[in-house]
Parts: C-alpha cells; structure tokens; sequence
C-alpha cells in the first residue's frame, strides 16, 4: 500500500504543494482482444509541469495520449480533469475542455494555405479573417514565426509542425501533449521548440511529451512517467537520472553498445549512381541535379540533410519507383538498371525501407504475412506458380519477430495495429532478412527506442560485415556518425562530395545542410581521407 | 443541436458484417412506408416479394435464373472495385457479349453445325465483352479520361446497335416483323440441367466463377496485387505493381465475365436476340458486388437475394397490382442504403449540442 501511495503522488518533496492536478488518470485500462496495451495506469499532470512520457516501442505511451484526448475509448478506469471524473466523447469534446494534441504525423493539406488549415482544423465559428488575425498574433507572441498566406508545400518539416503547434494554442489548451515531437526535427527547430515549451510552463501549462531521445527529456522535463509492457513502472525526476538509467527503467535491463566489426573490407562497387538528374514527379518536388557516388560491399554511406533537399526523389530513383531514360544511372551489381523496375531491382539484389512506414512501405489494413508478400514476392520462395505460400510468408513474419523483438498483439496483426517503433523493426527485419547485396534505407531508427534502435543499427552494421553496400538517408547525425564510413549531405538536390566520417565534423556538414560548400583545400582533403 | 459525421479511431469490424444486414432491414422499411402511400397493404406486398417466390420450385429455379448473370457480371465488377477501378458499364458489355455470340447462332442458322458451336459463342462473346470494356480502360491509363463516364456511356451505343441488328440485318424473315432474331437452333442453346425445367448450365458457370474468383482473391499473387492497388497505392507501387496495368486486366476481366452472361443469357433463357434482354442486369450487379461486401461467397448471396426481388417483383405485379418499376426503386434504394452504412465503418454519427458546456457548467 506504502509504494502504491508513493506511484500515487510523483512528488513527495512537496512542489505541488498549495495546488491541484490538472488531470489524473486512475487505473485507465484498454485492451485489444486479450492484449493489454495499457494496464490499471495511474498518472497526474500537475499546472506547470512538462511531463514526459517514457517507454520502449510498443509500452502504449500512444494508446495512453489517445485515450485521454478521446480519441479512442478506454475499456477501464477514469480520467479527471481538475479533479471531476470526465467521459470524454470525442476530440473536439477534448478540446473544449482545454486540452490540446499534436501528433506525430500531421494532417495538413498540401495545397491550401496555412490559414485555411488552421480554420480547417478548429472547431470555432468565427470568421475567417478574425481567425487569420488570431493566428498571427499567437504566432507571434510564442515566437513561432509563420505567414498565414503561404501554401503549406512551401514550409519545411518544422515550419509544417510549428502549424500544428500554433493551431493547438489557438485553442488556448490548459494542458498539451506532444507525441514524439522531435523526431522529425532538426537540432536547431528541436530547441525553438523548448523555447516554447518552457514558457508555456511559465505560462502555468501543462505538457505530457513523449520522446525518445533522453538527452532531450533530462533537458526540458520536470517528471517521467516510465511505461514498460502496458504499464507504469516507475515516476521520477528525470534531471536525477541519466540517460542510461531512464533507458534502464524504459527496458528493464541493460542496453547493448553498437558495436562495428574490426575486420570490415570493402569490396567490389555494389550500387553506383553515376550523373543522375531527375524532374521531379510531383508538383512541388525536387530536381535531382547530377548526382554521382559509388558505394562498395562492406560499406556504410550516410545521406544527411535537411528533410526536403531530395532525399525522397533520390530514394524513388534508386528504388524504381521512378525511373530514369538512361539505364547507366544506376548500377545495382554491375548491371545497369536505371530503367529497371523496381521488382527487378530486387530480383538483382537490392532491397529497400522508405521513410513513410504505413502507406509506403506497408500496406495499412493488411496483415503483416501479406506485408512481407509485398516486397518478399519477388525472390524470397513466397509465390508458387501464381499461388502464394502461406506458411512461407508467416515465417518471415515469425523471424522478423524474433530476430528484431517485434512485439504485439497476436501472430499475424494489421500492419497498422502495431506501434511505430514496432513496425519500423518488422519492415527493416523483412529486408535484412532478405539478405540483399544492396540495402536503402530512409530514416531506420525514426521513432524507434533507443533499445531496439541499437538493435536496427547493429543488424545494419552486420549486414555491411557481411559484405552488403548499405545506403542509410539519416537526419539524425548522431547516428550517422555511429555506422557510416562516409556522409554526403544532400541539398537542393544536389549531393556533396562524402566525407570520411571521422572528418565530417558537425561543422562541416552543418555548412554543406545549409548550402554552403566547404573551403576547396579542405574537401579535397576529407575525400582523399 | 446538431448532426455531424466523426471519424471513428478504429475501424468497426462488427459493423463492417451487418452493414449490408441493416442495409436491408432500412430498405424493407422504406418499401413499406412506399407500399403504404401506393395503398397497398404492406405486409401482402412484403409477403409478395419476399416469401411467396420461395415457396415454388418455378420461382426457386426462376431465381437461380436471374441470379445467374447477376452474379457472374458482379464477380468481374468486384474485381475492378477492389482495385479501385470504377467500370460502370458491365450492362454495356453484357450487351456485346450478347451480340457477338448471337452473330455465330445467326449465321450458322439452320447449317446442321456441330457441337463446337456453343462453346464458340462462349469464346467470342467473351472476348467482344472484353475489348469493350477495354475502351473505357485504355482511355483511362492513356488520356485519364474518367472510366466511370466513358464506360456508361458506351452502354448506350451497345444498346442502340443491338437494336439496329434486330430490326436490320439480323431480323428474322418469318418474324411477323418484330425486332427479333429467329430462335437459336438447339447447338446454340444452353442446355437445361432439368428436364421441362429452367435451371441451366449457366448456374453451374456461375458457381464456377465464384470458386475461381474466391481462390484468386485468397490464395494467389494476382488477387493479392488487385487487393493491394486499391487499398494503399503507394505501397502498392512499393511492392512493384503497376495500377495501369491491373486497370486493363480487369476491365478486361470484368468485361469478359458480362459478356459471357450475356450470351448465357440470350442462348439460355431468352433463346434468342431481341431488344430488352437485360432488365439492367449490368446496373443491378453494381448493387450485388456492393452488398456482397465485394467477397466472392457474399456476392453469390447478395445475387439470389436481389434475383428474388426481380420475382418477387413480377409476382407483386400480378397479385397486387404493383408496378414494376418499384423492383427498380427497390434496388436504387438498396443500393443507397448499402453506401451509407458503409460509412459507418469508418466514422459515426454524433450529436453535437452547441451550448452543452454552458448546460454542464450549470449543473
Ligand atoms: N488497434 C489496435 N489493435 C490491436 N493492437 C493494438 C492496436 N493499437 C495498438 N495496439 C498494440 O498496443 C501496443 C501499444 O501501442 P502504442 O502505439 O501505444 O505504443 P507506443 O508506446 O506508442 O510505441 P512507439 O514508441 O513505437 O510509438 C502495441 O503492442 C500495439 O501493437
Ligand atoms: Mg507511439
């Protein structure tokens, strides 16, 4: 009963004291058949308290946030909001009472402008131009600089958030939550965003905010919350811990250190891109403009760079999902196959994970068995004179399973019951386990924990080991630096000259994201290194 | 006070398996209120259309009959719906099919042809049914015209060139002049599986396409890829399928199946080409392959269901008097209220009250 009081009451110094919590939950349950996605969890956010929200992929930090902004229903338990337990029917009940979410994909329409999204998205009646009005002054008072007139295409992945952002102020929320806000953000729109964070703290706010990144939450957050398996395991103050002892809680164990085998050789030039221009595919795409590298078995190339530069268009040529007049633009094992399909790429070897996993790389509403047919049914035995092998594709999802601790709800779930975390780890293990001579890969660790992201990074340092050339489109530095030989960083659609990464300084790339080139002495330096 | 339509988080299975359940039960209760303003008893007229057709063997086999071109064409238009394609002109296609078989009944007239002569029928009929239902399809993968305009529009000109063959080159001589051609010689009849009986070989047809149809969907790559294409394009692209071809294929597919039906259907039951062989099989089998949740088993229920309607209807229009135009309204009705369900898979109604926090801030 002692330790039950203490989960209770996060903050037994007594901050709180003289005020109470803004919402409670008290053992808020759902369950998905017999899975239990969140189980009896008890949480208090208190006024002026950044919260973070902690656990591995698939620890139901997203059920929790969906069930208390409406969005789906618990099957137990209450939510209080300022003490009186609340139903909540919907979201837009959620926000009239004061909260306020912003999620991890956004819902903004391309071609209308920033103001006629935010109208689009609040529930308010009053006119237009009032709204644009209103718009731009909470803009302007949280420092989150945006022109109401432009066409949402135009902004960056961070201006595209800063939208969400201010639409959820624009309701004046007493308590917002952030699922996995920085994920997609550059380190310098990461902290614009605490700058905001803490003054609506200051403002006397609340924030629940989930991440995964540790580094951040020890920054920004006063309290974690840490969920493992559907449930609660611990509360403490993050600025008390380390990294690896939050990363302990979340995994209940120890982490392994990623670990780069000594004896790497490169071998032969696997994939070779050689002057590949492209228009763009799209309206408000990126014109690839000449890019040429050469990537040999054994090898690790790194693509930084802001999201935007090309780095979709590149992976869409590289795959087959466009492509080129010129069959010599790409060469996948020495065979040109710039005009190839992107079937025959794989049947040469290659095998690819796109950045967008539902909808791009996995088929949403189908089962995971028919997920791995989609990219498998070309050279894995899956497809038996036009029938497909049932117990051959249910293996490929039981080894994914188990080599890459894919975790969920029963054996063969849709694609889009799983968590993000989870998901990513199921379409990185149906390619690696492909065991392609050449891998692509956008964005691999995107929203993955630091657990099961040591586990991809590794499983993609074996695979060069082995002597596979991997390509890895990365935003997150940090992780280039830890498996890449080299980085090139991409902009404006054009690809820098890479550098060995024990050059590529933060510097020098952050120079090369933001379009300068580097001192001719110096490239030439780092490309004969 | 007011009603809004709200995205549901999760998808409502359960609601997904009786929305064509309540489809029907919003239909039967529109027809009563319209029987009632028509002033006919109600349950007379429900009792006309629903149960009296089930209580002979004529009307059973009668409806086995009707279902048969209805389920076979709505196999084909499931194909294309699953893969997003919109063919709404399988009655166009029926049509052509109807025709081209006729043409070898026609001209093998009378020749003591041999047996070859049936399955040569089957053969072009298909085939005609398939090239024009490529039309629409070609036009849409080279031009983006709209499939679902160009493909109801050529229903029309198949409509009016049948009926120029029949009251020209076609018409038969000892025809007292009317738009018809003589009857097929008994090679090019389908034979009956009863003796005196309606029931004919078409049903056994029909069973077969929805076995093939249901092993395409559910145990091979090509039915894997229709699936695939219209529910998430892009992976679908991912995967390499390509969209434009599976637009041919099943246009072409689709179209083959409504031609083959409509041959079934004038060297079976008909016996021989004349205007008005279809009472708009083609447009009804839209509402079948709907209703029959697009699933091969569902569609095959959903045609008996709506051939009995065609019976009941008749029956209706002989025992009470009703039109038989209220068949259509029927349909039209159904297929409204399958299309609105539907959506509640995907989002539910909700009553919004606009001064509701003021109301609950009060109490
Ligand atoms: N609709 C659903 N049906 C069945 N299981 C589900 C459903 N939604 C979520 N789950 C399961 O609930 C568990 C928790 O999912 P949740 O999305 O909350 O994880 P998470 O903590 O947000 O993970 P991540 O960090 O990867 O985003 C997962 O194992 C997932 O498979
Ligand atoms: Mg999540």
């Amino acid at each position: 009963m002692q330790a039950h009081q203490r989960m209770l009451d996060p903050t037994p110094n007594g901050l709180h004291s003289g005020e109470s919590p803004l919402l409670q939950t008290r053992g808020l349950t759902k369950r998905y058949g017999d899975f239990l996605a969140n189980d009896s969890i008890n949480i208090d956010i208190w006024p002026k308290e950044i919260h973070a929200l902690l656990g591995e992929n698939g620890a139901g930090k997203s059920t929790l946030v969906k069930s208390i902004y409406g969005l789906i229903q618990p099957s137990a338990g209450k939510i209080l909001w300022q003490g009186t337990p609340i139903a909540l029917s919907g979201p837009s009940e959620a926000r009239s009472r004061g909260l306020g979410m912003v999620f991890q994909h956004f819902s903004l329409f391309d071609n209308l402008t920033v103001a006629e999204n935010v109208a689009l998205g609040l529930d308010g009646k009053e006119s237009f131009k009032d709204m644009s009005a209103r718009l731009e002054q909470v803009s302007k008072t949280y420092g989150l600089p945006l022109d109401p007139k432009r066409e949402v295409w135009q902004l960056s992945v961070g201006e595209r958030q800063r939208i969400e952002i201010v639409r959820a102020l624009m309701q004046d929320p007493k308590f917002l939550i952030l699922d996995e806000p920085t994920a997609v953000l550059t380190p310098q729109e990461a902290d614009q965003l605490f700058i905001v964070l803490e003054r609506l703290k200051a403002e006397g706010r609340a924030v629940l905010y989930i991440s995964h990144k540790l580094e951040e939450v020890k920054r920004l957050c006063d309290t974690a919350t840490i969920l493992r398996g559907g449930k609660k395991v611990d509360t403490c103050n993050p600025r008390l811990e380390t990294a690896a002892s939050l990363a302990r809680m979340m995994v209940g164990g120890e982490i392994k250190e990623v670990k780069s085998a000594s004896g790497r050789k490169t071998t032969v030039p696997r994939l070779v891109v050689n002057d590949l221009s492209l228009a763009p595919a799209e309206a408000h795409g990126v014109r690839l403009e000449h890019i040429s590298f050469e990537l040999k078995g054994g090898e690790i190339l790194g693509i930084a760079g802001v999201a935007g530069n090309g780095q979709d268009e590149l992976f869409a040529a590289l795959s087959g999902e466009r492509l080129s007049k010129d069959p010599g633009t790409v060469v996948i094992e020495g065979i040109a196959a710039g005009h190839l399909s992107i079937t025959q790429r794989r049947k040469l070897g290659a095998a690819f994970v796109p950045e967008e996993r539902l909808g791009h790389g996995t088929a949403p509403r189908m089962k995971l068995s028919e997920n791995a047919l989609l990219t498998g049914h070309a050279a894995s035995g899956m497809v038996n004179r036009g029938f497909i092998d049932t117990s051959a594709t249910l293996k490929t999802v039981d080894r994914a399973t188990e080599t890459f601790d894919v975790r969920k709800a029963k054996r063969d779930p849709e694609a889009a019951s799983l968590s993000g975390g989870n998901l990513q780890k199921f379409i990185v293990g149906r390619e690696i386990l492909r065991n392609p001579a050449v891998l692509v890969v956008s964005q691999p660790t995107w929203g993955v924990d630091a657990g099961a992201a040591a586990v991809i990074r590794q499983a993609l340092l074996d695979l060069a080991t082995a002597g596979a050339a991997v390509l890895v489109t990365s935003q997150d530095l940090d992780e280039l630096a830890e498996i890449a030989d080299r980085i090139a960083v991409m902009f404006h659609g054009h690809l820098s000259e890479p550098l060995a990464t024990r050059d590529a300084t933060r510097e020098k790339l952050g120079l090369l994201m933001g379009g300068s080139s580097l001192e001719p002495k110096e490239a030439a330096h780092a490309v004969g290194a | 006070m007011q009603l809004v339509l709200e995205k549901r988080a999760e998808r409502s299975n359960t609601i997904a398996l009786v929305s064509p359940l309540i489809a029907i039960g919003l239909t039967i209760v529109t027809m009563v209120i319209l029987f009632a303003i028509l002033g006919k008893n109600p349950l007379l007229a429900l009792h006309a259309y629903f149960i009296a057709p089930l209580t002979d063997s004529y009307s059973l086999q009668e409806i086995a009959v009707k279902a048969t071109p209805l389920v076979m064409i709505a196999i084909g238009l499931s194909l294309c719906y699953l893969a997003k394609a919109w063919n709404i002109g399988a009655e166009g296609q029926f049509l052509v099919g109807a025709v081209a078989g006729s043409w070898i009944a026609v001209k093998t007239q009378g020749t003591d042809a041999g047996a070859w002569v049936l399955p040569a029928m089957f053969v072009l009929a298909a085939a005609a049914g398939a090239l024009y239902a490529l039309i629409p399809a070609i036009c849409k993968v080279k031009f983006g015209a709209s499939e679902i305009l160009t493909s109801l529009m050529l229903v029309y000109v198949a409509d009016l060139f049948l009926d120029y063959l029949v009251r020209g080159p076609w018409r038969d001589p000892h025809g007292f002049n009317f738009p018809t051609t003589a009857e097929f010689d008994p090679v090019a009849t389908v034979p009956l599986l009863i003796e005196g009986g309606r029931l004919h070989l078409g049903s056994i047809i029909a069973l077969i396409v929805v076995a093939a149809a249901a092993i395409l969907l559910g145990r091979t790559i090509k039915g894997f890829e229709i699936r695939v294409v219209g529910a998430a394009p892009r992976a679908a692209r991912f995967g390499g399928f390509n969209a434009n071809q599976l637009i041919i294929l099943t246009f072409a597919v689709s179209g083959a199946l409504a031609g083959l039906a409509g041959i079934i259907e004038v060297a079976g039951p008909v016996g021989h080409l004349q205007p008005g062989i279809s009472p708009g099989y083609g447009f009804t089998a839209i509402i079948v392959a709907f209703l029959g949740r697009l699933n091969p088993l569902g569609i095959l229920i959903a045609g008996l269901f709506l051939a009995l309607t065609f019976i009941g209807g008749e029956q209706a229009q002989i025992a009470m008097k009703i039109p038989l135009d209220v068949t259509k309204v029927f349909q039209g009705i159904l297929l409204f209220y399958v299309l609105a369900c539907d959506s509640l898979i995907l989002y539910r109604f909700k009553l919004v009250f606009p001064n509701r926090q003021v109301a609950r801030g009060a109490g």
